[in-house]
C-alpha cells in the first residue's frame, strides 16, 4: 500500500506565505522605482527647455536656465576624475603587483576601504579645512579635490580586483622574454585589462556626479557663468539644493530638470560601464 | 672552441640591457607613492576633523555627547539629538529594508524565471545608481505628501488619546520626519542590501540545498534552515554596510527630515540626524558653531568607521579569492 | 663518453663532452620556501640539440627548466643552489644581470599566451625591448621569426590583427616566433602542446625539430612519445632527481635505471 508523504499543512502554508513576501517585496522595490523615475520624468520634462541648456540660473522670478551649473559640474568632475584616475590607478597597480602580502598592503586596503565608505559630507568637511579656510575662499578647485578623494578609492579598488584577474603566465611571458617589470605592466597587463579599468572610472564618474554633500562646502555654488575655477563655481547638485528648498515656483521646476539630468547622466554612464563590463573578450 | 660553437658566438650580436630597465625603481615609488597618499588622506581626514572640532570637545567635554541642547543663539552645543536622530533613521531603515531585501534576492535566485532574471536585477541595480538628492526631491514632493495623507492622518486619527501609541505618533502630518527619512533611507539602502544576499546565496553550494530538497524541504525551509545559516557571517555583514551607507547619507535626509534639534520626540515629528545638521548649517556658521559641527562630523566618523570595521571582519573581501 | 654501467643502478647520468655542452648544471638544488623540489641534479645540456625532460607530475621537471632562466626569482621565498652555467656564464648568482639572461635564454609556456596587441606588436615587443631598429629592419626581424615559426603564411596578411584572434595552435606558434625573434641562444618549451590539438600539436613540433639548427632546445613533456620523437636527449626525472639521462633512442629501448624503465612502460605514472 502507497502512502503519499505530503508536507503538512502548516507547512505548505507557510511556504506559500513566504514566497508571496519574496514576490511582494520585489514587487515593491520596482514599484518604488518606477514611481521615482516617473516622477523625475513627468517633472523633470515639465522644465526642461532649450533654455536649460543656453542660460544661466535667474534670480527668482525671471527666465533663466542651468548652463553655468552644467558646465560647473561637468569641469569639477572632470578634474576630480583625472587626479583620482592618476592615483588611483597607480595605487591599484601597487596593491596587486607590488603587495599582494605584505602588511603594508593590507593596511593600505583596509584605510581604501574605509575612504570608499566614508560620508561625503565628511570629505567635504576636510577639504574646506585643507583648502577653502587656509585660502580664505570656495572654489571650483576644491570641489573637483573633494570629488576626486570620494572617487579614488573607487578606481583603486576596481583597478586592483582586475589586475588580479590577469594570468599570471601573461605576466611570466613578458619578463621571460627580459622586459623590465613596468614595461610589463604598462604595456602587457594595463593593456590586457583595459576594459576593466574603463569601467572602473565611469563608475566612479557615474557616483561623483550625483555627489551633493561634498560641494556644499567646497564649490559652494555661482549664480553666473563663470570657467574660473578659483572662485565659487556654480555645479547642478548644490544648485538643485538651494533651488528645491525655495518658495518659488521657477525655481522648483528648474530644479527637476537638473534632477533628471543628473540622474538621465548617471543612469546612462552605468549602463554604459554595464555593457563594456560584459562584453566577452576575443579568445 | 669548435666550429659550432664560433658561428654561434658571431651570430649573436652584443647584448645590451634592457632599454629602460632604470626605469622599474622610479615606477615602483610611484606606485607605492598613491597608495601611501591614501594613507596620508584618511589620517589628514581623522586629524583635521579633530582639531577642527577640538574647541567644542574642549569647552563641552563628554557633556557634549549626551546634551540635545542645540543653540546657535547662546552657543550651547550638544550631539546628543543629532547622533539619537541618525542612529534612530537609520535603525528604522535597516529594520525595514532587511526583510525586504531578504525578500528581493530569495526572489531573484530562487523564483524568478530565468528570463526575468538580468532585467530585474538591472532594475534593482538602477535603484541604487540613482542620485541621493533625487531621492531627497522625491521624497519631499512626491511621497511626503502621500504619506501624510495616506498613512500619516489615519494612523493619528486611529490611535487612541492617552495611550503610547498615541505619544510616539504626534506631529504634524505634512509627511516629514522621522520615520519618513527612514521608509527613504530603507528605499535607497534596499539594493545594496539585496545584491549582497544575492551575491551570497548563490555561493551556497548546489549540493548542500539539494540535499534539504532531497529530505523533502519546502523552498521555504531549506532558505530558513539551510541557506541562511550556510551564508549568515556575510549576511551580517552585508547588513552592516547598508547601515554604513544610511549612517552617512545626506541629501536624501535633509530634505525630509525636518531638520528640528533635540531628541526626537514620536515618529512623525521632525529630527535632525548628524550629516544634515552639518549641512544645514556648515556653511554659514563660524567659531564654535563650526567646531560643535566638525565635532558632530568627527562623531559620525568614529560611528561609521566602527561599523564598517565590524562589517568588514564578518564578510573579509568577498572579491579576493 | 662514459656511461655507469652495473646492474640496475640508482642513477645513469650520460656525460657530454665539454665541448658539445650548452648548459652546465652542478648540485642543483631548488627550495620552495622549506620545501626541496631538486636534489642535486648534475647534467650537461647539448647544445643545437633537443634534450627532452619527461617524468610524472611533480617530478620537478618544470622547476629545473624554470631554473635555466630564472624565472622563480619573480618569487620571493623560491631559491635555488649550486651552479649553472650557460656557456661558461654563470645563471644563479646574484649579480647576474637577469634580463640579459632572458634575451640569451628564451620561454614558451603551457599556455599560449599572446599579448593584448597586434600579432606585429606581439612578435616586435621583444626586438623592442633591446634594439631601436628602423621600420624596414624590425618588419624584416618579425617576418623571419614568423617564418621560422611555420606561422608567417597563414598571418601574412592580418599582422595587425590582435594575437588573441589566432587560434590555440596558431597562438603557441606566435609565442614562439616572439621567443625567437630576440635571437636567443637557448629556448626552453614548458609542455607547450599540452594545451593543443593534436593537428596543432603536430604542427607545432614540426617547428620544435627544424629549430635545433640555430637553437639549443630543452623541452619539458609528459608526452613520451613527444620525446622520443623530438629529442636527441632524454632526462627522465623523480620526486626531483634526475634519476636517467642519456641518448634518446637508448633512455627509451633499453633504459638502464629501474625506475626509469618502470615509467617508460607504463608500470607508473
Amino acid at each position: 500500500m502507497s502512502r503519499t508523504y505530503a508536507p503538512r499543512l502548516s507547512r505548505r502554508l507557510g511556504n506559500a506565505a513566504f514566497l508571496v513576501f519574496a514576490c511582494a517585496a520585489t514587487a515593491v522595490a520596482l514599484i518604488a522605482l518606477f514611481a521615482i523615475l516617473w516622477a523625475l520624468v513627468k517633472q523633470g520634462v515639465e522644465g526642461l527647455n532649450l533654455q536649460v541648456f543656453t542660460q544661466s540660473t535667474p534670480a527668482p522670478g525671471s527666465e533663466g536656465g542651468l548652463l553655468n551649473a552644467i558646465l560647473g559640474s561637468i569641469m569639477m568632475s572632470t578634474l576630480g576624475l583625472a587626479g583620482a584616475v592618476f592615483v588611483g590607478v597607480l595605487a591599484g597597480t601597487w596593491l596587486s603587483e607590488y603587495s599582494r602580502n605584505s602588511a603594508y598592503g593590507r593596511v593600505v586596503r583596509f584605510v581604501n576601504d574605509v575612504l570608499l565608505s566614508a560620508p561625503s559630507i565628511l570629505i567635504g568637511l576636510f577639504i574646506y579645512g585643507i583648502m577653502v579656510a587656509p585660502m580664505k575662499g570656495f572654489s571650483g578647485y576644491a570641489g573637483a579635490a573633494a570629488l576626486g578623494l570620494i572617487a579614488a578609492p573607487v578606481i583603486t579598488r576596481t583597478t586592483e580586483d582586475v589586475l588580479r584577474l590577469q594570468p599570471i603566465s601573461l605576466r611570466e611571458a613578458s619578463v621571460a622574454l627580459g622586459a623590465p617589470v613596468w614595461r610589463t605592466i604598462l604595456q602587457v597587463i594595463w593593456r590586457s585589462a583595459k576594459a576593466g579599468m574603463l569601467t572602473g572610472a565611469l563608475l566612479a564618474f557615474a557616483r561623483i556626479s550625483g555627489e551633493t554633500a561634498p560641494l556644499l562646502f567646497t564649490a559652494l555654488n555661482n549664480q553666473f557663468l563663470s570657467l574660473d575655477m578659483s572662485k565659487p563655481t556654480a555645479n547642478l547638485p548644490v544648485v538643485i539644493f538651494q533651488f528645491a528648498l525655495s518658495a518659488y515656483d521657477d525655481w522648483r521646476r528648474l530644479a527637476w530638470a537638473g534632477a533628471l539630468l543628473i540622474a538621465a547622466a548617471v543612469l546612462t554612464v552605468t549602463v554604459i560601464a554595464r555593457i563594456l563590463a560584459r562584453e566577452p573578450k576575443r579568445s | 672552441m669548435t666550429a659550432a660553437q664560433a658561428i654561434d658566438v658571431a651570430a649573436a650580436p652584443p647584448r645590451p640591457v634592457a632599454r629602460g630597465a632604470f626605469l622599474d625603481r622610479a615606477f615602483e615609488w610611484l606606485c607605492f607613492g598613491a597608495a601611501s597618499l591614501l594613507l596620508t588622506a584618511l589620517a589628514g581626514v581623522v586629524i583635521s576633523l579633530a582639531i577642527g572640532g577640538w574647541p567644542a570637545l574642549a569647552k563641552f567635554g563628554p557633556t557634549f555627547f549626551v546634551s540635545a541642547t542645540w543653540d546657535p543663539v547662546a552657543e550651547v552645543y550638544g550631539a546628543a539629538g543629532a547622533v539619537v536622530g541618525t542612529l534612530v533613521t537609520s535603525a528604522l531603515a535597516l529594520l525595514i529594508a532587511l526583510p525586504l531585501a531578504l525578500g528581493v534576492a530569495i526572489f531573484l535566485v530562487e523564483l524568478c524565471p530565468t528570463v526575468l532574471r538580468r532585467p530585474i536585477g538591472t532594475a534593482v541595480e538602477l535603484l541604487a545608481g540613482i542620485p541621493s538628492i533625487v531621492y531627497g526631491m522625491w521624497g519631499l514632493f512626491v511621497f511626503a505628501p502621500w504619506f501624510a495623507k495616506h498613512v500619516q492622518m489615519p494612523v493619528m486619527m486611529a490611535a487612541p488619546p492617552g495611550t503610547v501609541w498615541e505619544k510616539i505618533t504626534t506631529g504634524v502630518p505634512n509627511g516629514a520626519g522621522i520615520l519618513t527619512a527612514s521608509i527613504i533611507l530603507a528605499v535607497m539602502i534596499l539594493p545594496f542590501i539585496a545584491a549582497t544576499l544575492r551575491e551570497l546565496l548563490l555561493t551556497v553550494p548546489a549540493q548542500v540545498r539539494e540535499s534539504a530538497y532531497g529530505l523533502g524541504s519546502t523552498t521555504f525551509e531549506t532558505i530558513r534552515l539551510v541557506s541562511l545559516p550556510y551564508i549568515r557571517t556575510g549576511a551580517v555583514g552585508a547588513v552592516m554596510l547598508g547601515l554604513g551607507r544610511a549612517l552617512g547619507e545626506t541629501m536624501a535626509v535633509t530634505f525630509i527630515i525636518g531638520n528640528a534639534h533635540g531628541l526626537p520626540t514620536s515618529i512623525f515629528a521632525s529630527g535632525s540626524t548628524i550629516a544634515s545638521t552639518i549641512a544645514n548649517e556648515f556653511a554659514e556658521s563660524t567659531g564654535l558653531h563650526s567646531a560643535a559641527l566638525i565635532a558632530l562630523g568627527l562623531t559620525l566618523f568614529v560611528i561609521t568607521f566602527i561599523v564598517l570595521a565590524l562589517a568588514r571582519a564578518l564578510i573579509g573581501r568577498q572579491t579576493h579569492a | 663518453m662514459s656511461l655507469m654501467t652495473s646492474d640496475a643502478p640508482e642513477t645513469a647520468i650520460l656525460d657530454l663532452p665539454a665541448d658539445r655542452v650548452k648548459i652546465a648544471i652542478r648540485n642543483l638544488d631548488f627550495f620552495y620556501g622549506q620545501k626541496r623540489a631538486l636534489h642535486g641534479v648534475s647534467v650537461g645540456f647539448a647544445r643545437n640539440a633537443v634534450t627532452a625532460l619527461i617524468g610524472p607530475s611533480g617530478c620537478g621537471k618544470s622547476t629545473l627548466l624554470r631554473t635555466l632562466n630564472r624565472m622563480y626569482s619573480l618569487y620571493p621565498g623560491q631559491k635555488a643552489t649550486g651552479e649553472v652555467l650557460l656557456d661558461g656564464d654563470d645563471v644563479l648568482g646574484g649579480r647576474v644581470d637577469l634580463s640579459a639572461l632572458r634575451a640569451r635564454v628564451g620561454m614558451v609556456f603551457q599556455k599560449p599566451t599572446p599579448f593584448p596587441m597586434s600579432i606585429f606588436d606581439n612578435v616586435a615587443y621583444g626586438v623592442r625591448l633591446y634594439e631601436r631598429l628602423p621600420r624596414a629592419e624590425l618588419a624584416g626581424r618579425v617576418e623571419e621569426s614568423l617564418r621560422r615559426a611555420a606561422l608567417w603564411d597563414e598571418v601574412k596578411d592580418k599582422l595587425k590583427e590582435s594575437g588573441l584572434s589566432l587560434s590555440g595552435g596558431q597562438q603557441q606558434r606566435l609565442v614562439v616566433a616572439r621567443a625567437i625573434a630576440v635571437k636567443p641562444e637557448v629556448l626552453l618549451l614548458d609542455e607547450p602542446a599540452s594545451a593543443l590539438d593534436p593537428i596543432s600539436t603536430a604542427r607545432l613540433e614540426e617547428t620544435i625539430a627544424e629549430l635545433k639548427t640555430d637553437y639549443t632546445v630543452v623541452i619539458v613533456t609528459h608526452n613520451m612519445a613527444q620525446a622520443a620523437r623530438l629529442s636527441d636527449h632524454t632526462g627522465f626525472m623523480y620526486l626531483g632527481h634526475l634519476v636517467e639521462f642519456g641518448e634518446t633512442d637508448q633512455v627509451f629501448t633499453s633504459p638502464v635505471t629501474t625506475r626509469a624503465r618502470d615509467y617508460i612502460t607504463g608500470r607508473f605514472g
